[in-house]
């Protein structure tokens, strides 16, 4: 179960665009590391270098490693198959499978991935609909249509299906942005709940979710529109809000900038 | 309340509301007037074909025997007889042209919307498709005759208006393939990319599923459509006023090429036959019509 990550001199372009430029960054396992900092700074684009998502753009490209318990992701013997089902993901705006039932969406990974025992299949949905704090709200009607639930309830219903292949880390793109404050404190409290047995990352424009759900925060910034996004200081949380080492951090916390 | 005119400052200041001025009501009548005019110069000529249509045609298909019997044995002047044979060509030659053109429509989609990108084969496909969308079927029709009946030496056959028709099909399926998969939005794709499934698991599973309701109202248009060509027909298989289950060899009827067939007979009884035909194969094409709408209502992603 949950592992560690090591970011070592990330680079990151889209096409000859350089994104986001040395990033080095170490993620404890079961632990909450907030990426926060302005727009455009990069954060989700680091997020998605994790799962190798960022190569699914057109012209996109990574250089530097990303080690999960010291393996290199990146190494070219590695099918970026099997990384996505040991990272799993959670976007920003929810979104099951139209053309599946709450059910089918829960074990989709697994169902696709080639199990068939529907008992087996049945447990999983059940546990992680549970893991997800969804569970009671849809136990009776789990043959419906996952687009019928509503936008806290589908994100939750995400999260079911990305713990539901088991995956060693969760990385979350900012999953709170799309939904009403009563479904966000729903997702922070699950967010509490999951780092008891995964390694979660989250992206968030929300500050006071950053600072009250995760152990570790790093902040992004900007140098100027078309440079690339630098980390600019990683510590935890309580550090970060109180006393920023970096006079960034501190402007962009206090709200003076960004 | 009423206005005091002796106060300056409410004549100073216009009510925030005033009336439609008399220009632009005018501009709107006229807009309106156009619109009208141009709905009712569209919908005159339809109206008219259908009236014509039924008018003519409805008599003769109540016939019981119309639906059950061939031109067999008739003599062009002799009432009676079906287009029993005609409605066989018709649908047979239409479903062996889909059972072809809609694979390789379909994989030609996928491959323009998952794999092609920006390529240069890609870039290539989606021009020839355009002109293939604007090849007329009479040079469809032509250019098989070339290649199979000239060059390889094989008979004119009902396969062969099958190979035409798949001209004039394929580039249909891949036009309505493609804009349905592309409205699949790509959080999908990534969604389950993110759950660890391969890329063509994604688009047999999750992408295609999706967009099915559109590409099988896509495919049962395009079926419509070239049930109703006559070109091919006409250049590619020779009348016959018997049934012929044989696709690969003599001579098939069908619909269009029966209304053609029977222009030629100036009895009565050959008028009664091109307009039985005619609405025949308006129903077909009705049928089909409504078949894709039933279809593509059962199979859209709900969420209740």
């Amino acid at each position: 179960m949950a592992k560690r990550l090591d970011i070592k001199d990330l680079n990151l372009f889209y096409g000859k665009f350089h994104a986001v430029e040395n990033v080095s960054l170490a993620v404890p396992p079961k632990n909450v590391t907030a990426f926060i900092g302005p727009s455009g700074c990069g954060k989700s684009t680091v997020l998605r270098s994790l799962n190798r998502m960022h190569e699914v753009a057109p012209g996109a490209r990574v250089e530097g490693k990303v080690l999960l318990d010291g393996e290199d992701i990146y190494t070219s013997t590695v099918d970026p198959v099997e990384v996505r089902r040991t990272i799993g993901m959670v976007f920003q705006r929810p979104n099951p499978f139209p053309t599946m039932s709450i059910r089918d969406n829960v074990v989709a990974g697994l169902r696709l991935s080639g199990m068939k025992d529907k008992k087996k299949l049945d447990e999983v949905a059940e546990r992680s609909l549970r893991g997800a704090n969804l569970w009671n709200e849809v136990k009776d009607r789990l043959d419906k249509p996952g687009g019928g639930l509503s936008g806290g309830q589908q994100q939750r219903l995400c999260i079911a299906r990305a713990i539901a292949v088991q995956p060693d880390v969760l990385l979350m793109d900012e999953p709170c942005s799309a939904l009403d404050p009563i479904s966000t404190l729903a997702i922070e409290d699950l967010i509490t709940e999951l780092k008891k047995e995964y390694t979660i990352v989250i992206v968030t424009h929300n500050m006071q979710q950053a600072a009250r759900v995760s152990d570790q925060t790093a902040f992004f910034n900007l140098l100027g529109v078309g440079q690339p996004g630098q980390l600019i200081e990683v510590d935890d949380t309580e550090k970060i809000f109180s006393n920023p080492s970096q006079k960034a951090t501190e402007d962009y916390i206090s709200g003076r900038f960004g | 309340m009423s206005t005091n005119l002796a106060d300056p400052q409410r004549l100073a200041t216009p009510p925030t509301f005033q009336a439609v001025s008399l220009s632009r009501r005018i501009k709107n009548g006229i807009a309106t007037g156009l619109v009208w005019g141009a709905f009712l110069i569209a919908i005159i000529p339809l109206v008219w074909v259908l009236y014509t249509v039924i008018q003519r045609g409805f008599p003769v298909i109540l016939d019981g025997d119309w639906w059950q019997k061939s031109m067999s044995g008739l003599l062009a002047r002799q009432q009676g007889g079906g287009a029993y044979h005609a409605i066989y060509g018709t649908l047979v030659q239409g479903l062996v042209c889909a059972v072809i053109s809609v694979p390789i429509g379909i994989m030609i989609a996928i491959y323009l919307v998952e794999y092609g990108g920006r390529s240069k084969l890609s870039k290539a496909t989606t021009f020839m498709v355009d002109i293939l969308t604007g090849v007329p079927s009479i040079v469809a029709a032509l250019f098989v005759y070339t290649v199979w009946i000239t060059t390889f030496g094989l008979g004119r056959s009902a396969f062969a208006v099958s190979l035409a028709l798949v001209l004039l099909m394929v580039p249909v399926i891949v036009r309505t393939t493609e804009e349905m998969l592309k409205i699949v939005p790509d959080e999908l794709r990534e969604a389950s990319y993110a759950l660890g499934i391969p890329k063509w698991k994604t688009i047999v599973k999750i992408v295609i599923p999706t967009a099915l309701s559109g590409i099988l109202t896509g495919i049962m248009l395009a079926l419509a459509r070239v049930m109703g060509e006559t070109a091919p027909v006409l250049v590619l298989a020779a009348y016959a006023p018997f049934i012929n289950y044989n696709l690969f060899d003599g001579p098939m009827a069908s619909l269009p090429l029966m209304m053609v067939n029977e222009r030629n007979n100036p009895t009565a009884a050959g008028f009664d036959r091109i307009w039985g035909a005619a609405i025949t194969l308006v129903v077909l094409i009705t049928l089909f019509n409504l078949l894709a709408t039933v279809i593509s209502r059962a199979l859209a992603p709900k969420t209740k």
